[in-house]
């Protein structure tokens, strides 16, 4: 069996990886994916949260995706994602900022507020930040 | 010989021409640029979404949604992609072309068609040619949104839903480089399996976290939507390409003209002297 898999990670905009890894971590709609080499064929959701590549030779790579599908076969995987980023590249202030306002206008509990869109900004955002707190943890 | 005056003017007019084609193509390559890249942006996902929907296609799924079963064929639909504004050379009437051999086919063989037209162009074109024209739309922006085409798309699929068309055909062009834009039709659904190498060919599926049917439902929505957006924004970026070659041509032509008249012009002119100047001097050897 083949020690890697080809992985490919693109979103609406643009294609963020393509390449040969050993393993894909990702979090599916029901529960975290530890995808090696010559899986079952799998299709699933993928919830916003960090996709964790490791590499060729053991360097790993964290990408957030948020949201989308994910589609494996023994020689490749790929993950359709709705918007995806590099960890290193995502903005924490940003991050941060967003969730505050999030929370804030679910505090707030007026009527006139989407209640779906925000709970689902604030889990996004909410993702994003673990992204990024998995990404320092891993230097 | 003719007038050298009214050469002038030709010429003038000319060189106008030429002004206006050579502003022309610098607009339409600016704007190429940016088409360009949107179009390239987007093409990894389409390309990714199809080949995970040939897969799905190819397995033996727990669910078959409709859009994966193969019926017997009584009507065709076509999603015609042209451009709304002319000028563009043979772009259009290349893909109108290949559309109206394809049609044939199925006319050839009894089967009924119905047009979904997104762009002026096309619905002009099948306005005089005929043709059962359920959808269309025109003016869509050179930065599409998808709210904007999935109108017309959705009347198409409704049609395939309800049974009134059994196959949908997407014809666009599509973007090689600058100089070379193909016309391609591409069958949209039923679901067209792709068969590739490392994906086994006996029988088999996937494992559905969570539920075959969702995911089935919204991967397809996705892929028509954005096989369809890709194919309108790869038609934008051929239709700057092809206005751009089209009008360099023209300032070239404009420019050739241009010489030749010029050429005949000044032969004109300098025969006029000629003549002037042997009346001049047997005019004085008379004196």
């Amino acid at each position: 069996m083949a020690s890697t898999v080809h992985c490919s990670i693109v979103s609406a905009e643009l294609e963020i990886f393509s390449g040969m890894v050993e393993m894909v971590v990702a979090s599916g709609t029901i529960g975290e994916l530890g995808l090696f080499p010559g899986h079952t064929p799998l299709l699933s959701g993928v919830k916003p949260g960090p996709v964790r590549l490791r590499l060729e030779g053991g360097e790993e790579e964290i990408f957030f995706a948020s949201g989308g599908y994910i589609e494996v076969q023994p020689t490749s995987i790929t993950i359709l994602a709705d918007t995806a980023i590099r960890a290193d590249d995502i903005d924490e202030a940003a991050a941060v900022e967003a969730q505050q306002k999030a929370e804030r206008e679910l505090a707030d509990n007026r009527a006139d507020i989407d209640f779906g869109r925000v709970s689902s900004d604030l889990a996004e955002q909410a993702a994003m930040l673990r992204t990024i707190r998995k990404f320092r943890e891993q230097r | 010989m003719a007038n050298a005056k009214e050469l002038r003017k030709q010429i003038g007019s000319i060189k106008n021409t030429q002004k206006i084609t050579s502003a022309m193509e610098m607009v339409a390559a600016s704007k190429m640029r940016k088409a360009q890249e949107r179009m390239s942006r987007g093409r990894p996902y389409s390309d990714h979404i199809r080949a995970v929907i040939g897969h799905v296609a190819n397995a033996s799924p727990e669910y078959r949604h409709q859009f994966m079963v193969e019926r017997e064929i009584k009507r065709v639909g076509y999603i015609v992609v042209t451009t709304d504004k002319g000028l563009c050379g043979g772009l259009n009437v290349n893909l109108l072309k290949a559309a109206i051999k394809d049609i044939k086919v199925w006319v050839d063989q009894g089967v009924e068609v119905d047009l979904c037209l997104i762009g002026n162009k096309g619905a002009q074109f099948f306005r005089s040619y005929g043709g059962n024209v359920i959808a269309a739309s025109s003016h869509v922006s050179e930065n599409p949104a998808m709210a904007d085409l999935i109108g017309s798309i959705k009347v198409m699929l409704n049609a395939f839903e309800d049974g009134k068309v059994d196959k949908i055909i997407l014809a666009n062009n599509v973007f090689k480089n600058t100089m070379t834009q193909v016309p391609t039709l591409r069958q949209l659904v039923p679901l067209d399996p792709i068969k590739e190498e490392g994906v086994s060919a006996h029988r088999w599926d996937y494992i559905y976290e969570p539920d075959a049917r969702q995911l089935i439902e919204g991967l397809i929505t996705r892929f028509i939507e954005s096989q369809v957006y890709q194919a309108v924004v790869e038609n934008v970026a051929c239709e700057q390409a092809a206005k751009m070659i089209a009008m360099k041509s023209a300032t070239d032509n404009a420019g050739d003209l241009v010489d030749e008249l010029q050429l005949i012009m000044n032969n004109a002119r300098q025969a006029a002297i000629t003549q002037e100047l042997s009346e001049i001097v047997s005019g004085a050897a008379a004196v």
